[in-house]
């Protein structure tokens, strides 16, 4: 299989107001072309920040990523990224935000508006294209967010915790349409979550994340669950059960060291 | 209480003002109170009558207009100027730590100085006809639209810039997509002020020097202690004041169609 991202011994150091701050050290990390892996891990572990360097947008303090066997220099043109909180210009209709791409690579505009209708009407929007952001609801700006990003068609998705924001019906929904999208046309995706059973019934691999400072992977899981998948049915197989208990198993001790320090950290 | 019984009661308050007023100084309606001379009162304060009669005289003989014209003019032209010349600094150095480091002593300096002892020295520069006024103008408009940008230009969401840097737009494109527009809605909330603010320029600097306007109308009658003429001048330039401010709200209900109003509750 080609491997689609390699992150390669990848350190990320920040300068603190209390000393340099090591958010994740020495990870290594392949994602295949047309695999769905997640990562998941304890809150403030440095998720974000894998995604951030995978998308080009920070660079590591050392180590290096590739893209499909390139080094990456400057932002990733191959991948697309949805972001965890409100992304989208505010002051642009729905149809303009997900024709923005398009705009920007110098599209014509007729055929982007057209190309942009269809997307809409592919994530559930069709009709919704003049309405501004503050006029849709959290899960119609979602949809926005994803056909802003399929749009262009990116070989890579980074996905930030792209549903924690939604109510959990919504994000059910939000989660079948993806696994819908991503299954008629396979990317890679990288998708961050701090929800288990989300990571669980989305993924074809599960990476467990220690928690910070200095996160790295301490686990990887195949999931061997068949597709096509509901996302609310496959919860209750007894394969889902069995795999949740194994990950959980190796997360526990981590997300309660993550909630010691984040506990210490508000008491200091 | 409903609109229609506050605006009965708003307008009877402005009634009883003006009837207060003239039975206060009207020479022969009440005996004198405070001076001697039954005429002093009138002498200072006016009687609204009369000055009613110069504003209907003004309007119904049309030599208003060419002033009112004027001091339209003028307050256009230096709300234009200014935001345009506020608007460009403001974003060249919001975006340039460079150039912001090395003129902020210079900004905050001016900024400082009490702009209308510049009136003068502009009426030496442009001469007394509109351009001495517009430039006045301009450079009270000028730093409230400066600093609503600069400030514009510092929020902008590291998020929309980010999600813009990943749908690939290139520096430029950033600048033209995402910091304009959100400079630019930050240029709107000032909106209201900075017209204000050109109308002072205006009738200040035709206050001080000129040959037409509502401000040398003022001026003129000052100099020949026609109290009432004054407070007609200043009753005028309130009313235009006023339809100003209606057409700026008009105008910010139109561009600003993508900015959530409190309290609205469109979402579907």
């Amino acid at each position: 299989m080609t491997v689609a991202v390699h992150f390669d011994k990848v350190t990320c150091i920040f300068a603190g107001k209390a000393g340099p701050y090591t958010a994740v050290k020495d990870v290594t990390l392949s994602i295949g072309e047309g695999e769905f892996v997640s990562v998941v891990g304890p809150t403030g572990c440095g998720k974000s920040t894998l995604l951030n360097v995978a998308a080009g947008l920070m660079k590591p303090s050392s180590g290096s990523v590739t893209a499909f066997g390139e080094p990456l220099s400057g932002v990733n043109r191959r991948a697309g990224y949805m972001f965890q909180s409100e992304a989208l210009m505010p002051w642009r209709s729905a149809l303009d935000n997900v024709t923005a791409g398009l705009e920007f690579r110098g599209e014509d505009r007729t055929v982007a508006r057209a190309k942009a209708e269809d997307w809409l009407a592919r994530v559930g929007l069709a009709g919704f294209g003049d309405r501004y952001p503050h006029q849709l609801s959290g899960g119609m700006r979602k949809r926005t967010s994803l056909a802003q990003m399929l749009i262009l068609d990116p070989k890579i998705l980074l996905m930030d915790e792209p549903f924690s924001a939604l109510d959990i019906q919504t994000r059910q929904l939000m989660e079948n349409e993806l696994l819908e999208l991503w299954s008629a046309n396979r990317k890679s995706v990288i998708f961050i979550t701090h929800d288990l059973e989300e990571a669980i019934a989305l993924s074809d691999r599960v990476v467990v994340l220690s928690a910070g400072p200095a996160t790295r992977p301490i686990g990887e899981f195949a999931i061997d669950l068949p597709r096509p998948r509901d996302v609310a049915e496959i919860r209750l197989s007894p394969r889902f059960i069995e795999l949740h208990d194994r990950i959980w198993h190796a997360m526990k001790d981590e997300v309660l060291k993550g909630y010691q320090q984040t506990k210490n950290r508000v008491v200091a | 209480m409903s609109r229609a019984k506050l605006r009965v009661l708003q307008g009877s308050m402005l009634v009883a003002i003006f009837v207060f007023w003239q039975l206060a100084t009207d020479p022969e309606l009440i005996p004198p109170f405070v001076w001697d001379n039954p005429n002093r009162a009138a002498f200072f304060f006016g009687e609204p009558v009369k000055m009613f009669q110069a504003i209907w005289e003004w309007f119904s003989s049309g030599t208003i207009y060419p002033h009112l014209w004027v001091t339209l003019q003028e307050t256009a032209l230096a709300f234009v100027i200014g935001s345009a010349l506020g608007l460009v600094i403001g974003l060249w150095l919001g975006l340039s730590p460079t150039a912001s480091a090395l003129f902020d002593p210079y900004i905050t300096a001016m900024n400082a100085m009490p702009r209308v002892v510049l009136a003068p020295i502009f009426m030496v520069w442009f001469g007394l006809g509109i351009w001495s006024k517009v430039a006045l103008g301009v450079t009270l408009v000028f730093f409230i639209v400066f600093f609503n940008v600069y400030q514009g230009v510092k929020e902008v969401s590291p998020v929309v810039l980010n999600n813009a840097t990943m749908l690939g737009a290139s520096r430029r494109q950033l600048l033209r997509h995402v910091y304009l527009p959100s400079a630019t809605s930050w240029v709107f909330s000032s909106l209201h002020t900075s017209v204000g603010m050109a109308f002072v320029g205006a009738v200040v600097g035709e206050y001080l020097g000129s040959a037409k306007g509502v401000g040398y109308l003022i001026h003129m009658a000052e100099g020949s202690f026609d109290i009432n003429t004054v407070f007609a001048g200043i009753l005028v330039l309130t009313a235009f004041a006023l339809v100003l401010d209606f057409a700026v709200t008009k105008m910010e209900k139109k561009l600003l169609v993508w900015r959530p109003t409190q309290g609205e509750t469109e979402q579907l």
